[in-house]
């Protein structure tokens, strides 16, 4: 579904992705992990082009996107992201929120859109806050809400960018059992976390990434139990 | 004490008689305020028009996606961008009252309608201020916000529409209006290229009856009651933008 051909960014001279080549398969969950600075955000932030690759080449359901006349719009309107930060939209209520992009895309009527945010709401268990504005729901909450934006575009695969980073401890539960719902559910997913209990459980393959390039992957079993990368096992005895 | 005082009644009521009420000379002051207000909204309106033009040409290409790019719609972007450059920090570097000069007798030196080019001069010099009030406003708004409009499938101008302005306008009104009230009291600066705005109209009063100050602190009254029901009406709009934040 995803191919990445020989991924290289450099921020000025810095080096941040030393060569990636990897292929993410349609239902995959796909869990990044490393220590901070390695390049991991950098990577997923690449795959929708939020960050512009320096080399390389992805290709998205057959399409190249990196070639420059590509139409990044109407790619990522089937690439959802989740941001640590949320960043959703404070100055719309939290269903105008949901609805913003399908309406104003033109991918749906707004009653269409109404019916499909309160579908999503249900979904996520917060159809009392569709009135709510951001700044009033807990960080947990904005979240959860941050997933069902995406998901009203129907995207064919989700990127999470350290979703739960950003929350206090004791909402990270919820979102994570959110996320592993819509794994169940057959979403593909390329998670990048700190999260090691998320990836040994939601995960089908583990990737982990040291230095600009991906230092070793394996299925999560494996991965955790019998790392082979001396980087791998420094990293994994720090966190687990 | 009392004679004091209805001795300078007196003297003050033949004073504004003088100033005033001979020969209706209260006309060149109202005539006056005509010229100010036009000036002033004149300039404004395009001031505005200019200033968004700006705005949007320099946070388009510091925003821009493909830096090393080299389309055609980046290489006008980049030079539209050189140009509104040199335009900011000719305006910003130079007097308001030079510029109006040069506007008058070496640009527009064949014109004779005066006004109309004291509205191009404040025009453009308001335009540069604003351009830099707006252009502050987009680039307070968070980053990932226009990463979380992009993501979705929006593209930078619906991202902008939908996302970024409509928070940026609360960070813009207030500056403004400031903005719009300095213009209001600059555009007293005609008087130099012979404009009878109300200044003028208070020169010319003096002119006739030797008495400087009643014309003057009229003039004075006047700029200040405008600026405070200005101020007033922006605190009010300022505080229905603001309500949205409380919900």
């Amino acid at each position: 579904m995803i191919d990445v051909k020989g991924l290289k960014k450099s921020f000025g001279t810095h080096e941040v992705l030393k060569g990636i080549d990897e292929h993410i398969y349609k239902g995959e969950k796909v869990v990044i992990i490393g220590p901070s600075g390695s390049g991991k955000s950098t990577f997923l932030r690449c795959l929708n082009l939020l960050e512009e690759p320096t080399k390389g080449t992805i290709t998205f359901e057959g399409k190249d996107i990196t070639d420059p006349k590509a139409n990044i719009d109407a790619i990522r309107q089937k690439m959802g992201m989740v941001f640590q930060q949320f960043n959703l939209f404070p100055h719309l209520s939290v269903k105008e929120n949901i609805k913003l992009a399908p309406v104003k895309l033109g991918i749906m009527s707004d009653s269409e859109a109404d019916k499909k945010a309160m579908e999503l709401l249900n979904r996520i268990g917060l159809p009392d806050k569709a009135n709510s504005y951001p700044k009033q729901l807990s960080g947990g909450q904005q979240q959860r809400i941050a997933i069902a934006r995406a998901l009203a575009m129907n995207p064919d695969v989700l990127l999470f960018d350290e979703p739960t980073s950003a929350l206090d401890p004791e909402m990270v539960g919820e979102v994570l059992q959110l996320m592993k719902k819509l794994a169940d559910d057959g979403m593909t997913m390329v998670v990048v976390t700190h999260e090691m209990g998320f990836a040994r459980e939601v995960a089908t393959r583990v990737l982990f990434i040291d230095n600009g390039v991906i230092a070793e992957q394996n299925n999560p079993k494996d991965f955790f139990e019998h790392p082979q990368n001396q980087r791998l096992k420094d990293f994994l005895s720090k966190v687990l | 004490m009392g004679e004091w005082f209805s001795s300078h009644y007196q003297e003050f009521l033949s004073d504004f008689n003088q100033s005033f009420i001979e020969d209706d000379r209260w006309q060149y002051i109202v005539k006056g305020l005509g010229v100010t207000i036009t000036v002033a909204i004149g300039a404004l309106i395009l001031g505005v028009i200019i200033g968004v033009m700006v705005a949007v040409i320099r946070s388009a290409h510091d925003q821009r996606r493909h830096k090393k790019s080299k389309g055609l719609g980046y290489v006008i972007l980049g030079v539209l961008n050189v140009i509104c450059k040199i335009y900011l920090t000719v305006i910003r570097g130079t007097p308001m009252m030079v510029q109006l000069l040069i506007m008058y007798f070496v640009i527009f030196a064949s014109s004779t309608n005066t006004i109309m080019v004291a509205i191009i001069a404040f025009g453009i010099n308001s335009g540069a201020y604003v351009a830099e009030i707006i252009r502050g406003g987009i680039m307070s708004i968070d980053a990932g916000q226009m990463e979380a409009g992009r993501s979705l499938g929006l593209n930078y101008i619906k991202t902008m529409r939908y996302i970024i302005v409509p928070q940026a306008i609360k960070n813009i009104l207030p500056a403004l209006g400031n903005e719009m009230i300095t213009l209001l009291k600059d555009t007293s600066l005609v008087t130099v290229i012979g404009l009878k705005d109300m200044v003028k109209g208070a020169l010319i009063i003096q002119g006739r009856t030797y008495q400087a100050f009643l014309p003057l602190v009229a003039v004075a009254i006047i700029y200040l009651i405008i600026v405070i029901i200005l101020s007033k009406l922006l605190t009010l709009l300022e505080r229905r933008l603001r309500e949205s934040d409380r919900r």
